[in-house]
């Protein structure tokens, strides 16, 4: 009885696994036929002629580089600016006392129920006048200080002992040192899933770029390859190399660091 | 320049070190706070306000140009969204979007935390990881892909329904069709995010309410209706909530996929909002749609709240 329950439970687990990953599969292997070769029918599963000819393409006529350098800049720097702007936050709201303390932090989550498409408009206006529009610090700003970053860097550095905070302190050090040398190596592991976190909701973030960019060369990956598909929608295996190369650097992170993502994802609902 | 920046600099340190008598800087706080605060009232809080006067006022392209023309105009654009059949549509879509998208990604992701958590399976970290990649994967590509996937006459999809005998479905080209085929991809998508908190769930229901069952003769059906259920209710309210806030902000699936066709069958309310703010430049008009979907967002979240609670109580 166990043995049959066993078998059927595999089969399960074993075929929802294969129809997830097969479209990623799919795309892969696709992104490696000649051109025009996945329109056939039944649809080919795996290339007859493997082919490199659609990522050249992409590098040298349609300016992908310039893409790959936009989404990362964009990607690197809302991740290292959030890290340290959100853990002075928390910092302040975890380790010191001040008046409204309490209360400020429940207003900032309850900002959480707003939707962020709320303050597009408005946003998209002021960049402009300032001259943002199409900059990289227009795309950064919303991204820079989270109220979710803020919220999980306190979470954990609650359980930072005062007795360590203090001995530093008689030891001489300042607010900013003790902060500086103690409590940010304290809080690698925080920092770690915050940064992925950071880094993948950035890289993946659509409409928000979508808006600000409005200068061809100025495309994040993701609003390229969407303005791509108008242009190329024929030519499938293209636009499946151009799907590869904007999901792989996400992907490379997830799959060195998918501990500290994984565990973030629980924190951030059993204690929310 | 740099003189000044170093005195500044200096200033600052200054600010940070200064102590009080308990050797606590009374000041430090709020210096670390500063930035947060700064960026998030500026650039979150100012905008939200904003956009309400927005949705008071006809802010469109000439607007744009001098502010001078925009007039405030009450709750005109309210009004015209009540007359206006595409507000409807867009509506009417993304309820069909949340309350059957949402249920089915829910379902989908408790099975799967299910299937994991059993006893009887070993390499949990290899299929949770496996089912956990659609989520990493970026929206757009993903969207891309299964456009082909979708394809009427060499699509993936259509082949292998083929081999079961059911007729090819042009599934992005026919109204009735589109906005399943998105829920599939969201399904897809998102199944492995929900999952990953079901499972932290259900590995905290202690193993003895389950050996009790057992031992009363409770069998797996029962089991899962008296103790996993009620057990995981909290769990259930968390995905619920974050998942119908998800939903309705459904947007690039559409955008990339569909362009909201065929005949608006899948025109979101971002969508639309988007389309009227920044492709026309009805920004006053589009304010008041990002508004309505602000208002529905909060009134679906209080009554998961109140419905859940009161599934607790009786």
């Amino acid at each position: 009885m166990n043995r049959i329950h066993k078998i059927f439970l595999y089969a399960l687990l074993i075929s929802t696994a294969a129809i997830t990953l097969s479209p990623i599969v799919w795309m892969l292997s696709v992104s490696l036929m000649p051109a025009g070769a996945s329109s056939t029918y039944p649809p080919p599963f795996l290339p007859d002629d493997v082919t490199l000819e659609h990522y050249e393409n992409l590098f040298t006529r349609l300016n992908l580089a310039r893409y790959l350098l936009n989404s990362t800049v964009i990607a690197v720097g809302v991740t290292l600016l959030s890290l340290l702007i959100n853990s002075m936050a928390g910092y302040a709201f975890a380790k010191y006392r001040f008046r409204g303390r309490d209360k400020l932090f429940r207003l900032l989550l309850a900002g959480l129920v707003i939707p962020a498409q709320v303050t597009m408009l408005p946003l998209f206006l002021m960049l402009n006048k300032m001259g943002f529009i199409n900059t990289y610090v227009g795309v950064m700003i919303p991204g820079m200080a989270s109220v979710f970053g803020i919220f999980l860097m306190r979470q954990y550095m609650l359980s930072i002992p005062d007795s360590l905070i203090d001995a530093a302190r008689i030891d001489g050090a300042g607010d900013f040192m003790v902060y500086w040398r103690l409590v940010i190596p304290l809080c690698k592991p925080i920092f770690v899933t915050l940064a992925i976190f950071t880094f993948m909701g950035t890289w993946n973030d659509f409409l928000w770029p979508l808006i600000v960019m409005t200068d061809d060369s100025m495309y994040t990956l993701p609003v390229a390859l969407a303005n791509l598909m108008g242009e190329h929608a024929q030519d499938t295996e293209l636009m499946m190399a151009g799907s590869v190369l904007t999901i792989l650097p996400v992907m490379l992170v997830f799959m060195v660091l998918q501990k500290y993502y994984i565990q973030g994802i629980m924190m951030g609902s059993v204690k929310g | 320049m740099i003189d000044r920046m170093i005195s500044f600099i200096k200033k600052i340190r200054a600010k940070f070190t200064s102590t009080s008598s308990t050797g606590y800087s009374k000041r430090a706080p709020y210096l670390f706070l500063t930035p947060a605060l700064f960026m998030i009232t500026v650039f979150f809080f100012f905008p939200v306000v904003a956009a309400l006067f927005m949705s008071f006022t006809d802010f469109d392209i000439y607007g744009l140009s001098d502010i001078g023309f925009v007039r405030f105009i009450g709750l005109s654009n309210y009004a015209d969204l009540l007359n206006d059949p595409l507000f409807w549509t867009a509506l009417k879509n993304t309820f069909y979007f949340v309350l059957v998208g949402g249920p089915l990604s829910i379902a989908v992701s408790l099975g799967a935390a299910l299937l994991i958590n059993s006893r009887l399976v070993r390499f949990k970290s290899f299929f949770r990881l496996m089912y956990f990649v659609p989520v990493v994967a970026t929206l757009v590509s993903v969207a891309v892909v299964w456009r082909y996937i979708y394809h009427p006459r060499f699509g993936l999809l259509n082949f292998a329904l083929d081999k079961i005998g059911i007729e090819p479905i042009d599934w992005l080209g026919d109204p009735v069709w589109a906005m399943p085929a998105i829920i599939l991809l969201a399904v897809w998508k998102n199944f492995g995010f929900n999952m990953i908190i079901f499972i932290a769930g259900l590995q905290n229901i202690p193993e003895e309410l389950y050996e009790a069952a057992r031992i009363d003769g409770a069998n797996a059906v029962s089991q899962f209706k008296s103790i996993t259920l009620p057990m995981l209710a909290p769990t259930m309210l968390f995905v619920g909530i974050i998942t119908m806030i998800g939903y309705f902000q459904l947007f690039a699936e559409p955008y990339v996929m569909t362009q909201g066709g065929p005949v608006n069958s899948t025109l979101s309310i971002v969508l639309y909002m988007y389309q009227e703010g920044f492709r026309w430049w009805n920004m006053g008009y589009s304010a008041s749609l990002a508004f309505v979907l602000f208002l529905i967002i909060f009134i679906g979240t209080l009554i998961q709240l109140r419905v859940q609670k009161r599934g607790y109580e009786g």
